[in-house]
């Protein structure tokens, strides 16, 4: 039987690692796979609070968290296949009409 | 230590270096295919915490459906290794690292505590969450916001094909 902390431990080191490559990358892509990094890890401490708890719902919150990411996908890769069409490039740097 | 502690050791350190993959790798296609690695792990972890139907699930709609859209987005747009950084964005990340690290000892330190309080509450004995539990309490409880759900589905569908139909 595995301690709920180590699940938990292991959730925000995954959290972590999503918002550093979150700050860090450049690519619209690699930005879009990282927020689904922490989505994910998420997703572990609903799993692991749901079993110490001995409830279900967190599990249930888990299933509505993966059905948003699954929309937010779509959405967001439709964004990216437009920001590729107009700018040619992938990089978040040249999306910057914005900027002062 | 007993098995389940080492497959939890094992699958964490598969998820860890798989995320560190993520960010290390520079073309995007590397970076989707370890996190069909980090999926795949969370997915043999929540197996582990008796959660076998979100562990399928995990499987077939994060492993399989939205890692294929991004592996076909990639190929789609034909993108290439990552631009090299300059050198502002290296001392960007002296100033980065020790903030992520610092939330992710918060965040860490915080849940480890409140779980803490949780175990002394909560009663022993690991249960086996079955299926047909977790589709009473969606169908049951949570029957509303699933219903919401399909909404936000066709909204994002919409959304997808007027984003990515091509101007007249």
């Amino acid at each position: 039987m595995v301690p709920t902390n180590y699940y938990l431990i292991l959730s925000a080191i995954l959290f972590g690692l999503g918002v550093f490559a979150f700050v860090f990358k450049r690519n619209v892509i690699a930005i879009f796979m990282s927020i689904e990094l922490m989505l994910n890890a998420v997703n572990l401490a609903f799993v692991a609070f749901s079993q110490a708890m001995g409830k279900l719902d967190g599990q249930v919150f888990v299933l509505f968290v993966i059905v948003v990411a699954a929309a937010e996908a779509a959405v967001g890769l439709g964004i990216i296949i437009l920001i590729a069409r107009n700018r040619q490039s992938l990089n978040v740097e040249r999306v910057d009409l914005l900027k002062l | 230590m007993t098995a389940s502690l080492f497959i939890f050791f094992v699958l964490a350190a598969l998820a860890v270096i798989g995320a560190i993959n993520l960010i290390v790798q520079r073309h995007p296609i590397h970076s989707a295919l370890s996190l069909i690695v980090v999926m795949v792990a969370l997915a043999g972890l929540y197996l582990l915490l008796g959660a076998e139907f979100v562990a399928a699930v995990q499987i077939i709609v994060y492993g399989g459906a939205i890692m294929v859209l991004f592996v076909f987005v990639i190929m789609l747009l034909n993108a290439g290794v990552e631009e090299r950084t300059n050198l502002s964005k290296i001392a960007n990340l002296a100033t980065i690292l020790p903030l992520v690290g610092a939330l992710t000892g918060f965040l860490a330190a915080t849940m480890a505590r409140s779980s803490d309080a949780l175990h002394t509450a909560s009663k022993e004995g690991v249960r086996l969450a079955s299926t047909r539990e977790l589709s009473h309490m969606l169908f049951k409880e949570f029957v509303y916001p699933f219903e919401l759900t399909s909404f936000l589905i066709l909204v994002a569908i919409l959304g997808a094909i007027v984003l990515a139909q091509r101007e007249h």
